[in-house]
């Protein structure tokens, strides 16, 4: 058994609040230059340098990306041999809370009706899985609420198959349109055993690297294909119309009941935040 | 591309009439900062007969909730919300004398009937390009409700804020147009 102390992950997921806030990855800028190139609409040429222009500044360290610094989306990758000293969820909430006070992040999270905030970005959401070894992988991928906004589960029936997941992510992204601030990561969940597990596929998929491909073939073809169709819509920067809608489609699979076949879709907007680390 | 319409606030009908979907502007003046909890707030002082925190009249509503301000600097990002969540309430403010709103997305319901009848524009800024946006903001000052934090209302100094005219009040939407023109299913 390796012992982990709180402190350290404390923080590590603070750093990460902070850094995937104002640090856009590789991936992202690569993708938005090459989106750059593959615009037809002027304004969404103008609209994508902005970003571009916008995401150089925010690397400086002052200013973060968008004010809409998120919710605190955390992934948990926990070794089976590795002991946390003391209350992991409370350490990870505390490095939020520390991550968003020093990193002057926007505190975003309220109460639901009294719309009162809780003042530190707290809870957190965090999604925790067993693997083995002896290490702790977190990932935090801060979500802003326009694209969260812009999300959708559907429970189809078995006999919609494939045809009617690409159907659903076409006309979920059609319905989206300029709200979830495009060039938008479209995430796809297929199957699962459950409503919340589907919807967590799609999450989870945005975590992928833009450009990467799920490793089944069959599924790899589907992304590209839907990336091409999604493009065709005409939404474009900021749904002022182009031919630049989405940077991609990272679609991620499971097995579901045999009653049912649940697929969601959840948006990422162009500032496709996540940043990881191995304890 | 054409050149930018230079805007200064507080503006008229004429300033609105003479501006249609497409264009590219850039504000200098003043604009007034609410996002959901201000407009709920401000609709109900106008309902209730209340006098508003501030001078409506030919101003314009930024629709924004900025990230905190580092010590040393006059605002942290500050790029635009959603605007379609204001549908219910720019309307009234419209009405109340405003001469338009600055967000992201598009904004529908009875929104373009109230910029034809009251004379409005909708503007929009690169949301999640915030870090650049608050280039042209100068002076950032509280004007009500600190208690609602990044939803407070604050008065912006802005030189050269850069904008586009996305619906105006002759009945154009430039989301409809865009996409009109690039969509192929």
């Amino acid at each position: 058994m390796r012992e982990i102390q709180p402190e350290e992950i404390i923080k590590t997921v603070k750093q990460l609040c902070i850094d995937a806030n104002y640090h856009l990855g590789k991936d992202v800028i690569k993708a938005l230059e090459e989106g750059l190139k593959k615009e037809e609409s002027p304004v969404g040429k103008d609209i994508i340098s902005q970003i571009l222009e916008n995401d150089r500044i925010a690397d400086e360290g002052v200013f973060p990306a968008c004010q809409d610094t998120g919710s605190a989306i955390v992934f948990v990758e926990m070794g089976a041999d590795v002991f946390v000293k003391g209350n992991l969820f409370e350490a990870i909430n505390e490095g939020v809370r520390q991550g968003y006070k020093d990193g002057y992040l926007r505190k975003s999270i309220c109460d639901p009706i009294s719309r009162k905030n809780t003042g530190d970005n707290t809870p957190a959401v965090i999604h925790m899985d067993i693997v083995s070894g002896d290490k702790l992988k977190i990932a935090v991928a801060p979500k802003g609420g326009g694209s969260e906004n812009m999300s959708f589960v559907k429970m189809m029936k078995p006999a919609d198959g494939i045809e009617g997941v690409k159907s659903f992510v076409i006309e979920s992204v059609r319905q989206a349109g300029s709200n979830p601030c495009p060039p938008i990561v479209v995430g796809v969940g297929v199957g699962g055993p459950s409503f919340e597990k589907c919807a967590q596929l799609a999450k989870r998929s945005l975590l992928r690297p833009i450009g990467s491909r799920n490793p089944d073939k069959f599924y790899a073809d589907v992304e590209t294909e839907l990336l091409e169709k999604v493009n065709m819509l005409g939404v474009g920067p900021q749904g002022l119309g182009g031919t630049v809608t989405a940077l991609d489609v990272h679609i991620e699979v499971m097995p579901c009941h045999i009653a049912s076949f649940p697929s969601s879709v959840n948006i990422c907007c162009h500032s496709d935040r996540h940043k990881e680390a191995i304890i | 591309m054409a050149e930018a319409i230079k805007l200064n606030t507080p503006l008229t009908d004429k300033d609105i009439e003479g501006l249609k979907i497409g264009d590219k502007v850039l504000i200098t003046g003043e604009i007034f900062t609410g996002r959901d909890t201000a407009h709920k707030r401000m609709v109900e002082m106008l309902d209730k007969g209340e006098k508003l925190p501030f001078d409506i009249k030919g101003q314009l509503i930024y629709y924004v909730g900025p990230s905190p301000t580092r010590p040393g600097q006059i605002l942290g990002s500050a790029g635009p919300t959603t605007s379609g969540r204001m549908n219910k309430y720019a309307p009234r403010i419209l009405e109340a004398g405003s001469k338009g709103m600055i967000g992201k997305g598009v904004m529908a319901v009875g929104v373009p009937d109230a910029l034809k009848k009251y004379k409005g524009a909708y503007f929009i800024v690169v949301g999640g390009a915030a870090a650049l946006i608050s280039k042209s903001i100068t002076k950032a000052e509280l004007v009500a409700w600190e208690e609602l934090g990044a939803e407070a209302i604050k008065k912006f100094t802005v030189k050269d804020f850069p904008a586009i005219v996305a619906q105006d009040c002759h009945g154009g939407n430039l989301f409809v147009e865009g996409v009109k023109k690039y969509q192929k299913i």
